[in-house]
C-alpha cells in the first residue's frame, strides 16, 4: 500500500492554501478555455505555460495550475457543444451529436448536468487509474537503458503519426521538421554549434515554448483572421429546463458512462490517441451497444454521457505515459511536458523517485480539482454560458497579446517574438495542408533527448549500432512502433472518424 | 491538380539536401563519442527527404487555399506582428499593444472606434493584471510602461 501512502502525502501537499487556490483558478480558467470555441486545452495550456514560468511558480504549483486547466477544458467543451452546436474544443465534438438535439427539445439543463456528472465519473476513475497504473509503468521503465529509451521515443512518434494522423507521410514529415528544429544550437555532448548560421540567438537553440505558443496559439489567431470570424454567440436565451436529472435517468446512463470511462482511459494511455479519439471511440461503442433503436443523434442522453466520460477519462489516462515515461501521447500532454522540461524536471521514472512530492501532489490536486469542477459545472454553469457571449473579435486579440507577453517574459528578446510569429505562420500553413502539428511539437521537445540516448548507447557499445536491438525489451518496443505506424494504414478507417481531422489531434 | 503537396515534397527534398550539406560542415571536435554531432541530424534529413519523395508520389487532394484578398489579410497580420515584435522595446508595452490589439479587433470585424477602445482595454487590462498584480516584466518603453 505504498501507493496509497504516497497519495496521502500528496494530499498534504495539495491541501496547502496556495495550491488549492491555484487549482480553483485553473478549474475556472480551464472551463472557460474549453467552452470558448477557438481556445482548446492545448492552446490554452500553451499560452499559460510561459506565464507560469515567467512568474517563477515552483514545479508543483505550476503543474497543479496547468493540469487543472487541462481537466477543466475537458469539462468546458461540452457547454458550447450542447447549447450552440459548436464544440468548444475538439474533444467535445461528439457531444454535439446528441447534446444539441436535447437542448432543442428544451432539455439543455439536463444534458449539461448528465454530461457534467459523466465528466466527473470519467475523470475520477481515470485519476485512480493513474494512481495505480503509473507506478507499475515506472517499475518497467526502471529497466530501460538508453537503447530502450531511444526505441520508446520512436514508438511515440510512430504511433502519434500512425494512429492519429490521416496521412502518415505528412505526420512523418512533421516529425522530421520538429526533430530538425531541435538540432539547432550547441551540441550538448561536444559543444560544437549546429545549424546556427553564426546567429548568436540560435546558439542556444530554439526555445520549445516559443515553438509551442507560435504553433498552437498564434496560428489559431491566423485562422480567425482568415475566416474573418469575429462574432460571438448568445447562448443565454437557450432555455435550460430542469437542471438535475432524475435518479431514473442517472440509472439509465450509468452503463454508458462506465463503458465510456473504460474506453476513454485506454485510449488516453495509448500513445498517439488523445481525448478526441477517446470521446469518439466511447460514442461509437455506445451507439453500437445500445443505439439500435435509432435514438442516437436525436437527443439520446447516453450519447451525451458516453463521449463526455470518454474524453475526461482519456485526459487522465494520457497523463500516465507522460508522467511515468516522459513520453506524451497527445498534444496537451506534450505541452504539459514542455512545462516540466522548462522547469528542468525530467519526467519519467526518476521523477517518481526524486520528486515524489511533485507527482503525488499533482495527482492529489487532480482529485480535488475534479470535485471543484463538478461544483463549477453543475450549479454554476450559467456563468460560463455568459462567457460565451464575448465576441471573438475581442477574445482573439487578447489571446494573441497574452501569447506575446508570455514569450517576452521568458527572455525579453524581440528575436524570440519574431521566431514565434514565424511558427504561427508555419502552423497556419501546416493546418491548411493538413499536416499535424503535434508531431512537430513532439520532435522539438524530444529531439535532443532522443539523440542523447542514441549516442549514449553507442558510446557504451563502442559504436556498434546492433546494440540498439540487443535486448528483448527494445525489440518489443521497436515492434510496437512499427506496428503502430503500419497497422493504421490498413485498419485506420475503422478506428478513425471521418470528420475528426488532424485539428482534432492538435487540440487535445 | 494536386500541386500543393508536390511543391511541399520538393521543398522537403530541398530542406533535406540543404541540411545534410550544412551537417557535413559541422566541425568534428577532437574528442567525440563514436556517433558525433553530425550523424543524427543526417538521419533526420534522410527521413525528411523520404517523406518529400512520398509527398511527390502520393499527394493529397488540393487544400482549399483562400482567395488573394484573404492571403493579403494573413500577410498584413504577419506584418503587424513583426512590427509589434520590433517596436515593443522602443514604444513600451502599453502603447505598442494598443495598436496591435486594436488592429486585430478591427480586422476581425469591430468598427474603428470600438476597435480603438478594445485595443486600449486589452492593453491596459493585461498591464494591470500581469504587471501590476502579478509582477511580470513587460517591455518598458521610454515612458516606463
Amino acid at each position: 500500500m505504498d501507493t496509497l501512502h504516497a497519495l496521502g502525502d500528496g494530499f498534504l501537499v495539495a491541501l496547502s492554501f496556495q495550491n488549492l487556490a491555484l487549482a480553483a483558478l485553473g478549474c475556472f480558467l480551464g472551463t472557460i478555455i474549453g467552452a470558448l470555441p477557438g481556445l482548446g486545452p492545448s492552446n490554452g495550456v500553451a499560452i499559460l505555460i510561459p506565464l507560469a514560468f515567467s512568474l517563477g511558480l515552483p514545479a508543483t504549483p505550476a503543474l497543479i495550475l496547468l493540469t487543472s486547466v487541462y481537466y477543466g477544458a475537458m469539462y468546458g467543451g461540452r457547454i458550447s457543444s450542447i447549447l450552440i452546436n459548436i464544440p468548444g474544443d475538439e474533444p467535445a465534438m461528439m457531444t454535439c451529436l446528441d447534446g444539441y438535439p436535447m437542448a432543442q427539445a428544451g432539455k439543455a439543463g439536463e444534458a449539461l448536468a448528465i454530461s457534467g456528472i459523466a465528466s466527473f465519473v470519467g475523470a475520477f476513475f481515470a485519476t485512480w487509474g493513474l494512481v495505480f497504473l503509473a507506478p507499475q509503468l515506472v517499475k518497467v521503465a526502471l529497466l530501460f537503458g538508453p537503447a530502450e529509451y531511444f526505441a520508446l521515443f520512436a514508438l511515440a512518434f510512430a504511433t502519434i503519426g500512425g494512429v492519429a494522423a490521416r496521412n502518415q507521410i505528412k505526420a512523418a514529415f512533421a516529425t522530421g521538421i520538429g526533430l530538425l528544429i531541435a538540432m539547432v544550437g550547441v551540441d550538448l555532448q561536444t559543444g560544437v554549434a549546429r545549424f546556427s548560421f553564426n546567429n548568436i540567438h540560435l546558439y542556444d537553440g530554439i526555445d520549445f515554448l516559443v515553438a509551442i505558443v507560435g504553433l498552437f496559439a498564434l496560428s489559431e489567431v491566423f485562422v480567425f483572421l482568415e475566416h474573418r470570424a469575429g462574432g460571438g454567440v448568445d447562448a443565454t436565451k437557450v432555455p435550460l429546463g430542469r437542471s438535475m436529472p432524475s435518479a431514473k435517468m442517472l440509472g439509465h446512463v450509468t452503463p454508458a458512462v462506465t463503458r465510456g470511462t473504460i474506453v476513454g482511459f485506454l485510449a488516453g494511455v495509448l500513445p498517439g490517441a488523445g481525448a478526441s479519439l477517446g470521446s469518439f471511440l466511447a460514442y461509437m461503442l455506445e451507439k453500437k451497444v445500445s443505439g439500435r433503436k435509432g435514438t442516437f443523434g436525436a437527443g439520446d442522453p447516453r450519447g451525451v454521457a458516453a463521449p463526455e466520460a470518454g474524453n475526461n477519462a482519456a485526459a487522465g489516462g494520457a497523463l500516465v505515459p507522460m508522467l511515468a515515461l516522459g513520453v506524451p501521447g497527445s498534444g496537451t500532454t506534450a505541452v504539459l511536458l514542455s512545462l516540466l522540461l522548462a522547469l528542468n524536471i525530467t519526467p519519467g521514472p526518476l521523477l517518481f523517485q526524486k520528486h515524489p512530492d511533485v507527482v503525488w501532489g499533482l495527482i492529489a490536486a487532480l482529485f480535488i480539482a475534479n470535485i471543484m469542477l463538478l461544483a463549477l459545472n453543475l450549479p454554476l454553469v450559467k456563468i460560463f454560458v455568459r462567457v460565451l457571449q464575448v465576441p471573438s473579435r475581442y477574445l482573439m486579440p487578447t489571446v494573441a497579446m497574452v501569447s506575446f507577453v508570455g514569450i517576452y517574459g521568458i527572455s525579453g528578446s524581440s528575436f524570440d517574438l519574431l521566431v514565434m510569429v514565424g511558427f504561427g505562420i508555419m502552423g497556419w500553413l501546416f493546418r491548411k495542408m493538413d499536416i499535424p502539428l503535434v508531431p512537430v511539437i513532439l520532435g522539438v521537445l524530444l529531439g535532443k533527448l532522443m539523440e542523447t540516448n542514441l549516442r549514449r548507447e553507442l558510446t557504451i557499445s563502442d559504436g556498434n549500432w546492433g546494440a540498439l536491438l540487443d535486448s528483448p525489451l527494445s525489440i518489443a518496443i521497436w515492434t510496437c512502433a512499427i506496428l503502430g505506424f503500419v497497422l493504421p494504414l490498413f485498419i485506420g478507417r475503422f478506428i478513425r472518424p471521418a470528420a475528426v481531422n488532424n485539428e482534432a489531434l492538435d487540440s487535445d | 491538380m494536386k500541386i500543393t503537396d508536390r511543391i511541399l515534397g520538393v521543398i522537403a527534398l530541398g530542406i533535406a539536401a540543404f541540411f545534410i550539406w550544412r551537417a557535413t560542415l559541422i566541425e568534428e571536435p577532437f574528442i567525440s563519442d563514436p556517433v558525433g554531432p553530425r550523424v543524427f541530424p543526417i538521419i533526420i534529413c534522410v527521413l525528411v527527404g523520404l517523406t518529400g519523395l512520398g509527398l511527390i508520389l502520393k499527394p493529397d487532394p488540393e487544400p482549399q487555399w483562400p482567395a488573394l484578398a484573404t492571403l493579403l489579410e494573413i500577410g498584413a497580420g504577419t506584418a503587424v506582428f513583426v512590427a509589434y515584435a520590433e517596436l515593443l522595446p522602443l514604444l513600451g508595452f502599453v502603447i505598442a499593444t494598443v495598436f496591435a490589439a486594436g488592429y486585430l479587433a478591427w480586422r476581425l470585424g469591430a468598427t474603428l472606434p470600438k476597435a480603438a477602445l478594445a485595443g486600449l482595454a486589452i492593453s491596459l487590462g493585461i498591464f494591470v493584471v500581469f504587471h501590476l498584480a502579478l509582477g511580470l516584466n513587460l517591455a518598458r518603453g521610454p515612458l516606463g510602461f
